[in-house]
């Protein structure tokens, strides 16, 4: 069995100008695991995300996919990564089927692969009936939804989720979180999970606290917990960033 | 990256396009209205004060309106190229560059492709509108129908090319006025798409020679000539040399991290 970790990120920092964004970050996402990556806003998460998707050329440091530089294969990096963006990235004047087919052409899959595919992951998130509606005319929980399925279409390994639940109602951010999770169970997929929200985290998800662009935690939260003698992730995260919990 | 991929990735560009465009029938309907308010009305009210002599590629007198109508089919393909511009921030804006950006695919293939599609859309756009002027009366010669092709497609590529560069300068998409005024006017009516250059040239020498390095102009021409079924050779070449020039300005230009910047994200 391969144990090296899906992604490593080694030693990254990221500047916008004078300001530090991000300042020798270090962490790894291991193999089908639901990795949750929290922050306070402003901690530098989205800096991270652009960076871990290339939308951001890295400045100082290592992203290593597979123990491989991506800058050295950066299309077998991409075709391998599956994101949702904090801001919603849908067409909103496309149906969800051209959304989706907009996004497989792109990742080189034909039309044919496109439709089953696409059938696949719209039943499995429950959206199949809405397949050729305008993305305009969904609610927030199934845009987001599709956002997963597009994200699902091209068969990543790794699934990387940027507020995905931001915006949303309790119960749908529930369903978000538990078709997640359940991706890792089912599908040996690697999550990373960004959120400033405490209670999409459970006690054993493997935790990487972001603070003023910094790691300041990092490990399993119940372990980290033991460690530092606090209860709850909640007092954890209040006491290493000083921001109330969400 | 095999071939396949990056056909199935030029066939998803194109398709996303033709949806939009689709959906944007007041897009398709503006891109008509506004050249032929220029044939029937702008051109009945000067073919008196216009005169047009003899010149090439025509061989006999010719109406104003024939003289007006390859610079009216270039008119469409430079407000589509320059409508491209507005696309692209208009997704940046939105977002929904990021899925672009996010393909394993070269990008400079991705912006070849989206440059493919924008000129198939605007090279249809010009076929309605000649068909209506012919309504109108304005009758080339059927072959130059077909002749014209392949100088339509240089040109919308050659201003779709200026247009994805341009969006790489836009900051916002409120910024796209001064496009209309400092691009798409000027390119405009400092050519020979309205009047030819000789008559520019009897009021003003220095105009002229404005309109003479202009490639809107070369562009007209290339079309003018080839709807007449010739071969106006410096114009093709000056509209090659500019197409390639700003395709590698857009392609060079495109910058990613401008994507993410346009929607500041917080956390």
């Amino acid at each position: 069995m391969n144990e090296q970790p899906a992604i490593e990120v080694r030693h990254l920092s990221h500047r916008y100008g004078a300001r530090l964004a991000l300042d020798r970050v270090s962490l790894t996402l291991q193999r089908g695991g639901f990795n949750a990556l929290l922050g306070p806003n402003g901690a530098g998460k989205s800096t991270l995300f652009a960076l871990l998707t290339r939308l951001y050329r890295i400045q100082q440091g290592d992203i290593l996919f597979e123990g491989v530089p991506v800058d050295e294969a950066p299309r077998h990096y991409l075709g391998h990564l599956g994101v949702v963006f904090q801001q919603s990235t849908l067409d909103l004047d496309l149906t969800v089927q051209q959304n989706l087919e907009y996004h497989g052409a792109l990742h080189g899959l034909s039309s044919r692969q496109i439709r089953a595919r696409a059938a696949c992951e719209l039943e499995w998130l429950g959206l199949a009936e809405r397949r050729h509606d305008r993305v305009r005319a969904l609610n927030g929980g199934h845009r987001r939804r599709v956002e997963i399925a597009r994200a699902l279409l091209h068969q990543p390994s790794v699934l990387l989720l940027d507020e995905a639940s931001a915006g949303l109602d309790i119960a749908s951010r529930q369903t978000i979180n538990r078709a997640v999770r359940s991706l890792c169970n089912e599908r040996g997929l690697t999550v990373l999970w960004a959120t400033h929200l405490l209670e999409e985290v459970a006690p054993d998800d493997p935790l990487i606290i972001l603070h003023r662009g910094r790691v300041c935690a990092r490990g399993s939260g119940a372990a980290i917990c033991r460690e530092q003698g606090i209860d709850s992730v909640t007092e954890l995260f209040e006491r290493l960033t000083g921001a109330p919990a969400a | 990256m095999n071939l396949n991929t990056c056909l199935y990735a030029f066939n998803g560009v194109v398709k996303r396009e033709f949806w939009r465009f689709i959906q944007q029938r007041s897009r398709f309907l503006s891109a008509l209205v506004r050249p032929l308010l220029w044939l029937v009305v702008f051109a009945a009210g000067f073919r008196a004060a216009l005169g047009v002599a003899i010149i090439p590629p025509y061989q006999t007198y010719i109406t104003y309106e024939t003289y007006i109508a390859p610079g009216l089919c270039c008119m469409i393909l430079l407000f589509n190229g320059m409508q491209s511009s507005l696309s692209m921030v208009y997704d940046r804006e939105m977002g929904s560059m990021k899925v672009l950006l996010m393909s394993p695919v070269p990008r400079s293939w991705l912006l070849v492709s989206k440059l493919l599609a924008i000129a198939l859309i605007s090279i249809l756009q010009v076929y309605a509108f000649l068909g209506l002027a012919w309504l109108a009366g304005v009758e080339p010669p059927l072959w130059g129908l077909v002749t014209v092709l392949p100088a339509l497609v240089l040109v919308a590529l050659l201003l779709g090319a200026i247009g994805l560069f341009l969006s790489a300068r836009i900051r916002q998409l409120e910024n796209f006025a001064g496009v209309m005024n400092f691009v798409i006017f000027p390119m405009f009516f400092l050519s020979s798409a309205l009047y030819p250059l000789w008559k520019m040239r009897e009021s003003s020498e220095w105009l002229y020679w404005v309109c003479q390095y202009n490639p809107f102009t070369h562009a007209v021409e290339l079309v003018r000539f080839a709807l007449y079924q010739q071969l106006n050779l410096p114009a093709l070449a000056i509209t090659l040399g500019c197409t390639v020039l700003f395709t590698l300005l857009a392609i060079l230009s495109f910058n990613p991290e401008r994507t993410v910047r346009a929607a500041p994200a917080r956390g």
